[in-house]
């Protein structure tokens, strides 16, 4: 590990550490917070015991829906964006404004249009994830230097070889980052979903553990939400910077 | 010029066209007419209800944005001055960044209490970070001729920030502070959403409650248009520090 990265190690520890002993001695009380131990303990607890299993599965499975429409829809439109830049141009107000606005609210309207359950989370989580699939998609499009758009007229490539041979591995990167904003977005969107009404799920087990103060469960139920996020957009990340370096910085 | 301003009419046209379709597919109970929501924002604006409510979360989203940019340009100026901190915080930095600040509405709940401070942490939570990332990164990325300058002409740390760096950088802070400040109304109001009695977040909590369809998507298109203008005021400043730096 780099040097920086044991300093960055003690340091995440040590705040870790000064949590616990603050929760310990009360000045955190444990209404606020319980102990990270505990939440460590909670969080085992909940793993090995099952009792959410179905829910854990629920959001899951809601998350890879919604993350996989927000991306193959947002590819497809970021890609006519980039094929109508005076559309494009007319847009870019108001793509970069989306996320300003909290799109959930719409949520109870798609309750209505869907009835309680996963279809409305699903479309929930990709109408919040496809922005950033959109932007991203277009951006990566526009960064295809034009030598290697030529090389592929050079090498007479077919329409369909230049899109998968040239244009796509030429914008993977900005694609991988839209990718793991959709993905996260796509989280925030359920999640949030969950919070206002669900019938299963992590966010409406919470929810439901904070209305009646139960904090262990919902500090453990937190922390499973927080590292499983935490994985995979660490892992979307790596991917991000391999495939930036492989095709350079442009 | 008149061409651009053609495009935008015209695509506020197809908009409301697609709006108008939606609605004759889904019906008034799931999306109410872009008439019918015009008028009923109309009708909002001439209340004074709405104009308490745009106060609270205009106080709160203003609060939590000085907050946010103040204390994320200092961050970030410092991390990005300081190489090692800058790598020991940078990997922890994207983390709170890409984490769904969502997930965390009852820790900050039960830190805050209900009202206007939680709303406000809710929105600094959301901000902070990109501006953070933003200002550091603009910092590392200042020509080092810029640097060798400054060495030459032996101006203190505080003078070498001031006039060296903070101008160079001043751009992409700037984009910094554009994405922290849309973020920061988001936060804001998903603060009033969950935790507030008073706020655009909290009327559109209780329009929810009630089912009233016009008033959701009226509310939602009065917060869409400000955040739109907010972002093109700090895009015209970021264009001009671009242009004039």
């Amino acid at each position: 590990m780099s040097k920086a990265g044991v300093v960055r190690t003690i340091l995440v520890l040590a705040v870790v550490a000064a949590l616990e002993l603050l929760c310990r001695l009360g000045v955190i009380d444990r209404v606020t917070m319980v102990p990270p131990s505990r939440m460590i303990v909670s969080l085992a607890e909940i793993l090995a015991h099952g009792r959410f299993n179905a829910d854990i599965a629920f959001t899951l499975g809601n998350v890879v829906a919604a993350a996989g429409l927000a991306i193959v829809a947002g590819f497809f439109i970021g890609a006519g964006l980039h094929a109508l830049p005076r559309l494009r141009r007319a847009l870019v107000p108001l793509l970069s404004a989306y996320y300003a606005v909290p799109t959930f609210v719409f949520y109870p309207l798609l309750i209505v249009a869907f009835g309680v359950g996963r279809t409305a989370l699903i479309v929930m989580g990709a109408m919040f994830g496809v922005v950033a699939m959109i932007v991203n998609t277009a951006l990566g499009l526009d960064h295809v230097p034009s030598a290697v758009a030529r090389t592929g007229a050079v090498l007479r490539l077919d329409a369909v070889r230049r899109l998968l041979l040239i244009r796509l591995p030429a914008a993977a990167p900005h694609l991988v980052t839209g990718v793991k904003l959709a993905v996260a977005y796509a989280v925030i969107g359920i999640v949030a979903g969950e919070f206002i009404l669900a019938t299963a799920g992590i966010g409406k087990r919470i929810a439901y553990a904070y209305d009646n103060f139960d904090n262990a469960t919902m500090y453990g139920l937190l922390l499973l939400l927080l590292i499983g996020v935490m994985i995979v957009n660490g892992a979307l990340s790596a991917w991000e910077k391999r495939l930036h370096r492989r095709f350079g910085q442009r | 010029m008149t061409a651009r301003r053609l495009d935008h009419v015209l695509l506020a046209a197809g908009l409301l066209a697609l709006w108008q379709v939606v609605h004759w597919a889904v019906g008034p109970d799931v999306v109410s007419s872009p008439w019918a929501t015009i008028v009923r924002a109309w009708q909002l604006i001439g209340t004074a209800a709405f104009w308490g409510h745009a106060a609270a979360t205009a106080t709160a989203f203003g609060l939590a944005s000085l907050i946010a940019i103040a204390a994320g340009v200092a961050l970030g100026l410092w991390l990005g001055l300081r190489r090692f901190a800058g790598d020991v915080a940078d990997p922890v930095l994207g983390t709170l960044y890409s984490v769904p600040k969502i997930t965390l509405y009852p820790l900050i709940l039960l830190a805050f209490g209900l009202g206007v401070s939680a709303k406000i942490a809710f929105g600094v939570i959301h901000g902070l970070f990109p501006i953070a990332i933003f200002t550091m990164n603009a910092i590392r990325n200042v020509a080092p001729v810029f640097r060798r300058t400054a060495l030459v002409m032996r101006l203190g740390p505080l003078a070498t920030a001031a006039t060296i760096m903070a101008p160079a950088a001043l751009p992409e802070i700037l984009a910094g502070i554009r994405i922290g400040v849309a973020l920061t109304l988001l936060g804001t109001l998903i603060g009033e959403l969950f935790a507030a009695t008073s706020g655009l977040g909290f009327a559109l909590i209780r329009a929810m409650d009630v089912h009233a369809v016009a008033d959701i998507l009226a509310i939602t298109m009065l917060i869409f248009m400000f955040a739109a203008s907010v972002n093109a005021i700090l895009g015209l400043i970021e264009r001009r520090a671009r242009h004039g730096g």
